[in-house]
């Protein structure tokens, strides 16, 4: 942790603009720009602050980025970012993108992510993100560059297919089961929420009626007028303070949906695994299946079935010439298909070993975050019934006195 | 027949000075009741009797007292609502100058509550004893000879039967003409104590439909409840670090939901057949007005009439007078002792609903520690 950027620089996702332009198809579009500041940490100065650089950035250049990242370090569980759309709203908020409550929280979420690649060890060191943060121009044709695109394997997208792997490391396929339901128990936990916010928000709201209809009845009392006045307004109050309750809930929603999104990127390492164990497999087979045909060649005996035997038979044998030039070309292919293999071997073990040690990390993190957030929660909902109780209070003493 | 002072001296009603000092002995007299009451009734102890033609709940009248017009000091009867609703149109018919306290409505929708259930019977129950406590309080009521026959007949049938026989006689019922007569003007006092309990009975109403309309949403805020809870717990089965305090989370979230469902039951116990007691209250506080605007009718008319006859006729004016002076004084000390009563009892329920949001919170509190 001692090299990593976020000790060295500040950074932060200080506003958010909304922006017209053309975008690729040359229609006009609107779309919201945030302004990325940076800062280098300067150690012990005597008040002296470096100066801080800023750009912007859009959200499609931060999907970017993180796809970039997402193929270049495969066997990194890399930082997701805050959804694209408004989802597991509750009736309060609006799905549009451009609300701009969707847009602060969204800012915060961007800014969350940056800090999250910038602490990682691995991630922070990576050229392209730090171009990200420092250089406006010309970013994307260096993106696009290093060819990364050619790199992603298009069936780590295909999440449905399976591939019959023989001999997966236990513990990513465990991995990839807990990581499936993490995102279901998550997802079903932020629909309830909504809807527990949702009602919560009715109850608090209908108190709001008491205020009004206690005004009006004091309006014809001699003694108890005073008492009923202000325990109304004290209801008035209560009916009110559900809004900053709830928003407060927002933010303990939106550390849930980091982790909601997290356990699809853990996922993704796991299904990376997966393919390179079978990529394995299938270049063993490979290799097994030619030693064996070689085999057959040399001694010229047909233990399997094959079609070029059977043609063989049926049209008559080849020249010993043609034998010895297919001997000698699968010869060369076993061999190249033995260094592949070894190469592979060896790619799989380090993928296992630094994929491991970054679900270590990661689990790690995950435990302490989500203990802090439900520690969090918890102090939240104290303090919503330490004001219910403040204001069931207040309203008593009014009505003491009538 | 003469009213008499609870301590047995003869009202002297005949000019209108006596009459306010009348009120001021009844005022006197409420004061000194709290430290020398020397009646004291309960009702308690629902049982369900089951006969071949229906089923019933009868409950038990305790009475310990004092009084000479007891023969004992002590009565326990068991008495069913038919026999409180009896009471009370005797009561009605007997002091019709008085306010005669609500007894909790007689008609329940079958099938929409069930009248047998440990709820509903509880709530009457508190009614019932809380319509007695007020008659006994009360410095006129609980003098009336029904009353006492209520709290002490063994079989209130047979004199029930018999206060159907003398019906026909004047007895001590005062008679009052209904209809025929026009209120030229209702004084600005009694026109004002009309229009506040208008106000009043539709306030409440508002009030009973606001709290009606938060236990609903209470409740429906309680099913949502009920299903966030397990899944914390759900997810504390994938976990292995964070199982205990996602189980914790969950566990507090289902107390949440045991805390809110008795704030809901006392709501819908206590606050609301309190609001409903009251509004049936005002409702027999305008009957009352009616009443007494009659009188003040028939006073009128008959005031015209000696006019018109110029005869030296001062006594039925005057017991005219005599009554409508009656009706004012008690029914300004009623309306005095309501108030005194409605403030205690707002108090009180409000505090009690004060408390209930206290005992939520608390648990709350208690419970979401992890």
């Amino acid at each position: 942790m001692e090299d990593c950027l976020a000790k060295k620089m500040e950074i932060t996702v200080s506003e958010a603009e909304k922006r017209t332009g053309r975008n690729a198809m040359n229609i006009q579009e609107t779309y919201t720009a945030y302004l990325i500041e940076t800062r280098a940490v300067e150690s012990q100065s005597e008040g002296q602050c470096a100066p801080v650089e800023s750009l912007w950035r859009r959200y499609s250049e931060f999907e970017l980025l993180r796809n970039y990242l997402s193929v270049t370090y495969s066997h990194i569980v890399v930082p997701p970012l805050p959804e694209k759309r408004a989802d597991f709203v509750w009736h309060k908020l609006s799905a549009d993108n451009m609300d701009p409550d969707f847009v602060e929280r969204r800012r915060i979420g961007l800014e969350n992510f940056l800090l999250r690649v910038a602490s990682h060890p691995v991630l922070c060191q990576d050229k392209i993100f730090y171009a990200f943060l420092m250089q406006e121009g010309g970013w994307k044709e260096m993106v696009n560059e290093t060819g990364f695109q050619l790199k992603a394997d298009s069936r780590l997208k295909a999440l449905n297919a399976t591939f019959r792997v023989k001999n997966p490391d236990k513990r990513f396929t465990e991995l990839k089961h807990y990581s499936d339901e993490l995102q279901s128990v998550i997802s079903h936990l932020l629909r309830v929420r909504a809807r527990v916010a949702d009602r919560l928000y009715g109850v608090y709201k209908v108190h709001g009626n008491y205020g009004r209809v206690f005004s009006e009845w004091s309006a014809i009392e001699k003694e108890m007028g005073d008492g009923l006045q202000s325990a109304g307004h004290h209801m008035d109050v209560y009916a009110a303070s559900i809004d900053d309750i709830l928003e407060e809930e927002e933010h303990y929603a939106d550390q849930l949906k980091e982790y909601l999104f997290y356990a699809e990127a853990l996922r993704a390492v796991c299904r990376k695994h997966e393919l390179m164990q079978y990529d394995l497999e299938m270049a063993a087979q490979d290799l097994t299946s030619k030693k064996q045909q070689c085999e057959e060649l040399a001694t010229g005996t047909v233990r399997t079935f094959s079609l070029k035997g059977m043609t063989s038979k049926l049209f008559g044998q080849e020249t010993p010439e043609q034998r010895e030039a297919k001997i000698k070309v699968l010869e060369e292919q076993i061999q190249e298909g033995e260094e592949q293999l070894k190469s592979k071997n060896l790619e799989g073990r380090d993928f296992v070993k630094s994929a491991w040690a970054d679900i270590e990390r990661f689990k790690e993190q995950k435990n302490h975050d989500l203990k802090e957030a439900l520690i969090s929660y918890a102090v939240m909902q104290i303090s919503m019934c330490k004001k219910g109780i403040q204001v069931w209070t207040n309203a008593k003493e009014c009505f003491s006195k009538m | 027949q003469d009213l008499s002072l609870p301590n047995g001296t003869p009202v002297d009603t005949s000019s209108p000075a006596s009459s306010s000092s009348l009120l001021n002995r009844l005022q006197l007299d409420d004061d000194l009741d709290v430290e020398t009451r020397d009646l004291f009734v309960t009702v308690d102890d629902p049982k369900k009797h089951v006969c071949t033609m229906e089923t019933y709940i009868t409950y038990r009248v305790t009475t310990k007292t004092t009084r000479a017009e007891f023969d004992l000091p002590e009565y326990s009867v068991r008495r069913r609502y038919q026999d409180f609703d009896w009471l009370r149109n005797k009561l009605e018919e007997s002091q019709p100058t008085h306010l005669i306290p609500p007894l909790p409505e007689k008609f329940v929708v079958k099938g929409v509550v069930d009248r047998f259930s440990e709820e509903f019977v509880e709530t009457r129950r508190k009614a019932l004893d809380k319509f007695l406590k007020r008659i006994t309080d009360h410095p006129v009521l609980s003098f009336n000879e029904h009353f006492n026959v209520f709290l002490t007949a063994k079989d209130l049938n047979a004199y029930k039967k018999q206060g159907m026989a003398l019906l026909s006689k004047m007895g001590e019922s005062v008679k009052y003409v209904t209809g025929g007569y026009k209120l030229r003007s209702r004084p600005l006092e009694f026109a004002a104590i009309g229009d506040y309990l208008d106000t009043f009975s539709l306030k409440l109403g508002t009030i009973d439909r606001i709290a009606q309309r938060i236990i609903k949403e209470q409740l429906e805020y309680l099913v949502e409840l009920r299903e966030y809870g397990p899944v914390y717990s759900t997810w504390g089965g994938l976990e292995v670090e964070l199982s205990e305090p996602l189980e914790g989370v969950s566990a507090c979230i289902g107390n949440c939901c045991t805390a809110l469902e008795e704030l809901s039951e006392d709501m819908t116990e206590d606050f609301l057949p309190v609001l409903r007691e009251y509004i049936l209250y005002a409702e027999s506080m305008k009957n009352v007005l009616k009443k007494r605007d009659q009188v003040q009718a028939e006073y009128e008319a008959k005031l015209e009439a000696v006019a018109l006859k110029r005869e030296d006729r001062p006594k039925v004016p005057a017991d005219v007078e005599k009554c409508q002076d009656r009706v004012e004084c008690f029914n300004a000390d009623l309306k005095a002792d309501m108030e005194r009563w409605q403030n205690n009892k707002r108090q009180d329920f409000r505090q009690l609903l004060m408390g209930m949001a206290d005992k939520n919170i608390q648990y709350y509190e208690k419970v979401c520690v992890t």
